[in-house]
C-alpha cells in the first residue's frame, strides 16, 4: 500500500515537472526570440549566436529537464498515458499567454482549453500501466 | 514543398520517434534512483541504445519538418494537423507497444486533439 502510494506520489510529481518545464521552457523560449533579430535565412552559424541570450538559455535548460522527465514517466508508464496527461502544457500555455502576454484568449480557445482539460483528466484516471496486461518489468 | 507531404513526414516521424524512445525505456526498466551519478549511468546506457539513438533521430526529423511546414502554412494549419499525430501515436503504441488503451484514453486522445484544433483557431 505504502509503495504503490510512493509509486503514484512519484508519477505525479514527474507528469507536474514534465508539463511545468515544457510551458515555462516554451515560453522562455518565446520570449528570447522576439528579443533577437534573426533573418529566417540567417545561416546555421549565426542561430548559435541565440544561446548568448539568457531567456534562451534557459528555456533550452528546461526543455532538457522536460525531455529527461518524460523519458523517466515512460520508464513506468505507458506511451497512451503520457502522451494525453502531458498535454496538459496546452492549458498552461495559454493560461501563460493570458497572464504575462496579455494575449486574447477567444471563446473558441477556451472550448479547446476546456476539451483538452477534460481529456487530460480522463487520462490521469486510468493506471499509468495500463489496466489489464501486467508488466513483467514492474513489480 | 507540398504542405500536406509535410503534415505526413510531421506526424509519421514523430510517432515513430515517440515509440521508439517508449521502447527504450520500456526495456531499460523503471528508474528509481535520481541521485547524480545514477541519472548519468542511466544517459550513458541511454546513449548507446539503438531504440533510443534512431527515436531521437526520428523526432528530430519530425521537429524539423514541422518547422519546415510553418514556413510553407499557417500555423493554425500546422497545429491541428500535426495534432492528430496525437491519435496516431495512441493506435501504434496499441499496435506495436501491446498497451492496453482503454476507452478512457481512447477519448482523452481524441478530445486533446480536438482541444489542440479549437486552441489553433
Amino acid at each position: 500500500m505504502t509503495i504503490n502510494r510512493s509509486r503514484e506520489f512519484k508519477n505525479q510529481v514527474f507528469v507536474w515537472l514534465a508539463v511545468t518545464a515544457n510551458t515555462v521552457g516554451n515560453f522562455l523560449l518565446s520570449v528570447g526570440m522576439h528579443r533577437i533579430e534573426l533573418s529566417p535565412s540567417a545561416s546555421p552559424l549565426e542561430y548559435l549566436r541565440i544561446f548568448a541570450n539568457p531567456w534562451i538559455d534557459a528555456g533550452v535548460m528546461l526543455l532538457i529537464v522536460w525531455f529527461a522527465s518524460q523519458l523517466s514517466l515512460l520508464s513506468w508508464a505507458d506511451l497512451s498515458y503520457v502522451l494525453p496527461v502531458t498535454s496538459a502544457s496546452y492549458v498552461l500555455t495559454a493560461v501563460l499567454g493570458k497572464i504575462f502576454l496579455h494575449e486574447m484568449v477567444s471563446i473558441g480557445r477556451w472550448s479547446g482549453i476546456f476539451a483538452i482539460s477534460v481529456g487530460v483528466m480522463l487520462v490521469m484516471g486510468t493506471s499509468p500501466q495500463g489496466e489489464i496486461r501486467s508488466r513483467e518489468e514492474l513489480p | 514543398m507540398n504542405a500536406w507531404l509535410l503534415v505526413l513526414v510531421s506526424i509519421l516521424s514523430g510517432t515513430a520517434g515517440d515509440l521508439l524512445t517508449a521502447k527504450s525505456m520500456r526495456d531499460h526498466g523503471e528508474i528509481s534512483d535520481f541521485r547524480l551519478g545514477a541519472v548519468a549511468g542511466v544517459g550513458a546506457r541511454l546513449a548507446r541504445d539503438f531504440s533510443m539513438i534512431t527515436g531521437v533521430v526520428a523526432q528530430a526529423v519530425s521537429f524539423f519538418s514541422f518547422v519546415a511546414l510553418l514556413g510553407v502554412a499557417e500555423l493554425s494549419f500546422a497545429v491541428p494537423a500535426t495534432a492528430l499525430g496525437n491519435v496516431a501515436k495512441t493506435l501504434f503504441a496499441k499496435i506495436f507497444l501491446n498497451e492496453y488503451v482503454s476507452w478512457r484514453r481512447w477519448a482523452g486522445a481524441l478530445l486533446v486533439a480536438f482541444g489542440v484544433y479549437l486552441v489553433s483557431l
